[in-house]
């Protein structure tokens, strides 16, 4: 059956190499950031939308007419995309930055989607991405990049159903206290949160075949945004030791190390 | 080895857990076991005993997946632990 909706939905996942989330995270000698010499990978959350936009497609079928990832980052960012392209993604878009560059900051990454968005022919109805990267936890270009368009946005989603035919998208949200239920109309930004879905695993002949896929490579300067910090980070530095905890032999002693924390009975109404 | 056909099966499911073993726990000597593992069904000509051998290829793939999949979650879940109050 041919779907009614004047045009088919196009989806964009913006997708981010971030450190992976196995490495431990060690501050640099310098104390001006975390030691990036590392191993690296696509930030879980945005393996998720991938995911999501994979399966968004499945359930929608011909009423999706395509899916592109788009990454902001080095050469190696490149890895990223392929990984992408073989979960299930139609075509990439790379915007490369120099090796030496530092990462790029929430509202410049926002300011490059904007730009790309515009430039898509075909438009763009639904961008899903990671609620937040794990190595910054910034938890700020959705929103930011929602704010920019004027568009509808729904964060931290756990559970998305599109209905491509009233150009609807029905949201659930887990926020403190439990969960909301969101009705946004598209063209919408969302952002997963860990328990939207599982992503897919990238079997090694989706591995080839993805390598056939298309990777238009673009710079930043070539969509006039500027990249340049805004924010200088003057000083990063680990938490305190965690100072072990002691063994009371009985409750009396219990009861007399909380007195001498300060920690005092409440009298019962 | 029977037919052309098992060779590049096997081959192919060798490269995948081969790809897979990378990121298990370098102790256990994932690539070593395999091979060791593929190297004494290469004799086999009975086509059950073949299908058999695909099949626990195949199962330990799901294992390994199952494994990844949980400790990443179990990972990130402590890394990020729901803060609401109802059950996640």
């Amino acid at each position: 059956m041919r779907p009614s909706a004047a045009r088919l939905l196009n989806i964009l996942v913006p997708v981010k190499r971030a450190v992976d989330y196995a490495v431990k995270i060690r501050v640099n000698p310098q104390q001006t950031g975390i030691d990036l010499n590392v191993k690296h990978s696509m930030n879980p959350f945005d393996e998720i939308a991938v995911e999501e936009a994979v399966r968004i497609r499945e359930r929608l079928k011909e009423a999706v007419k395509s899916i592109k990832v788009v990454t902001i980052g080095p050469p190696k960012s490149a890895e990223t995309l392929r990984t992408a392209l073989a979960m299930g993604a139609d075509s990439a878009i790379h915007v490369e930055i120099p090796e030496s560059d530092p990462s790029p900051e929430p509202l410049g990454v926002a300011k490059t989607l904007k730009a790309l968005i515009e430039r898509q022919k075909e438009g763009v109805d639904i961008v899903i991405l990671g609620k937040q990267a794990i190595d910054d936890d910034a938890g700020q270009t959705g929103q930011m990049l929602a704010g920019l368009m004027g568009w509808s946005q729904a964060t931290f989603a756990s559970k998305v159903v599109v209905d491509a035919e009233n150009k609807v998208a029905n949201v659930t949200r887990e926020i403190d206290g439990g969960l909301q239920e969101l009705k946004c109309r598209l063209p919408v930004v969302v952002t997963t949160d860990l328990r939207l879905n599982e992503p897919r695993y990238a079997s090694l002949p989706n591995i080839m075949k993805a390598k056939k896929k298309p990777i238009e490579k673009l710079l930043a300067a070539d969509l006039g945004v500027d990249l340049t910090p805004r924010l200088e980070t003057i000083k990063v530095e680990e938490p305190p030791k965690r100072v072990g905890g002691g063994k009371v032999e009985n409750v009396d002693e219990l009861l007399a190390k909380l007195k001498d924390a300060g920690i005092t009975a409440i009298k019962r109404a | 080895m029977a037919s052309k056909a098992t060779r590049v099966r096997a081959i192919a499911l060798y490269k995948e857990l081969h790809r897979l073993g990378r990121d298990y726990d370098p102790s256990y000597d994932f690539h070593g076991k395999l091979r060791r593992m593929f190297e004494k069904n290469r004799n086999l000509t009975d086509a059950e005993e073949i299908e058999q051998a695909f099949k626990f290829g195949e199962y330990i793939k799901k294992e390994t997946l199952a494994l990844y999949s949980l400790r990443k979650y179990r990972h990130l879940k402590r890394m990020y632990p729901s803060s609401s109050l109802s059950d996640p």
